[in-house]
């Protein structure tokens, strides 16, 4: 049975959205509240040290002031303004979010392609390797990376971009198989190009958008797995501002009632990787409208 | 039945062989020498590395090692820790249930609250509570685990001093309980120790619920996709059209057969609450494997480290092994 057509009459405030693309706002409004709250975070990081009333790392008011005028969110144990802490302790986590998934992304992506092009022996073993790793938990996996090179920011980088490498490589893998049965491909291959020549021009480009729909969950995951790590002490030593080390530190004032320190921190974590992850939802719907629902 | 039991054991070996070797890579061969980590940041001199790297059989070729390494966790040995002297494997086990109490715990709390979240989504779809599931699971996937434990304690342990901060008994009961299986709730239910069962119990709450609240948006939003597939079912509207009271519709027939992909999944996420378990250990210091694997860190203790993970890499298989052997209870029509 065929489906009646709707037909409404149309307002001219329906209109009125349609010219503004605000009807289009309103359906990416996963993609626009996500993307306005990372801008705004990312901003405020980068702008620190204008937008941040203090130093971070300079004694300015009382010890253990709480929350009120002057210092918003109050000042920690070395008297040091919490606030200020917080906007430039995003810089250390989005930086190794941002760096640890650029290495995930290249690697896992490569070897994906390189997996599901090539196929066979090397496939199954790849396959093998990486679901090994994927079953193990990423942030032990992590910790004892880090434990092995040394705490410090690049290292951070390089456990955190090592454990979610089989995150993409199995994306790109399972596009690849797709992409290689479609017919631009065996008309490549018909037409003498080397397999190399049809991996990376004809087969790669087509699973890029569905690798950058995903990127925006792992970094909200790397942010979350870089905050735990430096809540674990593996972070930057003192007295870099860092929200989970920020949040260690505050964690031994916690039973005298000092709870600004762990909850300010604490949230800024919170709301940069909902806006990753909405972001990440938003851009999903984007590319792929059919999936909309089944979320 | 057997058959496949079997057959599925043997089916670990490659698994397990992978992830040893890729710890063994990890530990041994990733730029940075392990000595070095080890002994890293005080001033030793090289003699000192020499003896170290010696005593830990780090001296012989790489190919020896692995040999040697592969050959220990065969034999069941996982070394002797450098800070104790006493075997890694018995530290682990002293401390594993410690662990897979808090595990199932949270688990519990997991499933009961994300259940109930992803049944009052899925039959409200699409309206406000709907909705307000689906932020709270935006949310929940956002929550540093340590943070939300952090704050819980806060609440109810400094301002409500309803629960304790944390530990699994308090020191004195700590010192006088004898436990039998290191499963303090299990243990003090066997001795009938009513004090001490009530005690391990509100120990366990805050860590439980810390565990539980985060995996939780997991289950409930796996437990939505798939109840609103199955209620779409044919036997769901035979059901109906029966009469059968629609209480019975929703929790006798659809739950129970949305359960299976919710088993799976959440039993392959496993991983996700060993994660989530070693930084709740840190928050209520609850001494269990996590907890071990930091301090072995903390204290340089390079046999305990890979002991450790060994010994996760296992319980993780074991556990995908167990998940699967559950589908025949749940679904019937699952035979081996």
């Amino acid at each position: 049975m065929a489906t009646p057509v709707r037909t409404e009459p149309v307002s001219a405030v329906q209109v009125g959205i349609g010219w503004l693309g605000l009807r289009r706002l309103r359906r990416h409004y996963l993609l626009a509240i996500g993307g306005s709250i990372v801008a705004v975070v990312v901003l405020l990081t980068l702008l620190a040290g204008i937008v941040a009333p203090y130093s971070p790392t300079q004694a300015v008011g009382e010890r253990l002031a709480p929350p009120g005028p002057g210092h918003w969110m109050g000042t920690d144990q070395l008297r040091r303004d919490v606030l200020s802490r917080v906007l430039h302790g995003g810089r250390v986590p989005l930086a190794v979010a941002a760096l640890s998934t650029v290495i995930s992304l290249g690697a896992g992506a490569l070897l994906g392609w390189i997996s599901g092009f090539w196929g066979g022996a090397l496939d199954r073993v790849l396959c093998l390797v990486m679901d090994a790793m994927y079953s193990f938990p990423a942030l032990v996996l992590a910790i004892v990376v880090v434990a092995m090179l040394g705490p410090g920011m690049l290292n951070m980088v390089v456990a955190i971009g090592i454990v979610y490498i089989p995150t993409y490589f199995r994306l790109a893998r399972s596009q690849t198989l797709e992409v290689r049965a479609m017919e631009h491909v065996e008309a490549s291959k018909a037409l003498g190009a080397s397999r190399l020549r049809t991996l990376f021009l004809h087969v790669a480009p087509l699973t890029v958008p569905a690798l950058l729909a995903v990127t925006s969950f792992t970094v909200a995951d790397a942010i979350l797995t870089e905050a735990a790590l430096a809540f674990l002490g593996f972070g930057l030593p003192p007295p870099t501002p860092d929200w989970g080390f920020d949040i260690q530190n505050g964690q031994k004032f916690l039973q005298a009632g000092h709870w600004w320190l762990v909850a300010f921190p604490g949230a800024f974590i919170i709301l940069v990787s909902v806006g990753f992850g909405m972001l990440g939802e938003g851009l999903n719907d984007l590319l792929d409208p059919r999936r909309r629902h089944l979320r | 039945m057997g058959r496949y039991i079997a057959a599925r054991i043997a089916l670990m070996v490659p698994v397990l062989l992978i992830l040893v070797t890729v710890m063994f890579v990890i530990l041994r061969i990733m730029p940075g020498d392990p000595v070095l980590a080890v002994l890293g940041g005080r001033n030793v001199s090289p003699e000192v590395i020499e003896e170290y790297r010696r005593r830990l059989g780090l001296d012989r070729p790489l190919t020896v090692q692995y040999v040697e390494y592969l050959g220990q966790i065969v034999r069941g040995d996982f070394g002797v820790s450098m800070r104790s002297g006493r075997p890694v494997l018995q530290e682990l086990m002293e401390r594993f249930p410690a662990t897979l109490e808090l595990a199932v715990a949270g688990m519990g709390v997991a499933f009961v609250l994300g259940l109930a979240g992803g049944m009052l989504a899925a039959t409200r779809a699409d309206r406000a509570a709907d909705h307000a599931m689906r932020l709270a699971n935006v949310g929940l996937f956002a929550m540093p685990i340590f943070w939300f434990g952090l704050m819980l304690q806060m609440v109810f342990s400094v301002e409500l001093r309803w629960l304790p901060v944390g530990g699994r008994l308090d020191p004195v009961s700590q010192a006088l309980f004898e436990p039998i299986t290191g499963f303090y709730v299990l243990d003090a239910l066997l001795q009938r120790d009513w004090a001490t069962l009530g005690l391990a119990l509100r120990h366990l709450v805050l860590p439980a619920i810390t565990l539980g609240v985060v995996l939780s948006g997991l289950v409930g939003r796996l437990s939505r996709t798939r109840l609103l597939e199955v209620l779409r079912a044919d036997y769901i509207r035979t059901a109906r059209a029966k009469g059968v009271d629609e209480r019975r519709v929703l929790w006798g027939h659809a739950l129970r057969n949305a359960m299976i992909p919710i088993i799976t999944v959440v039993g392959m996420q496993f991983a996700l609450l060993v994660a989530g378990a070693v930084l709740t250990e840190t928050v209520f210091t609850w001494p269990g494997v996590g907890r071990y694997l930091l301090t072995s860190i903390e204290y340089r203790d390079f046999p305990a480290i890979q002991g450790t993970v060994v010994f996760i890499a296992l319980f993780i298989s074991l556990v995908n092994l167990l998940v699967d052997l559950t589908y025949p209870i749940i679904d019937p029509r699952v035979r081996f």
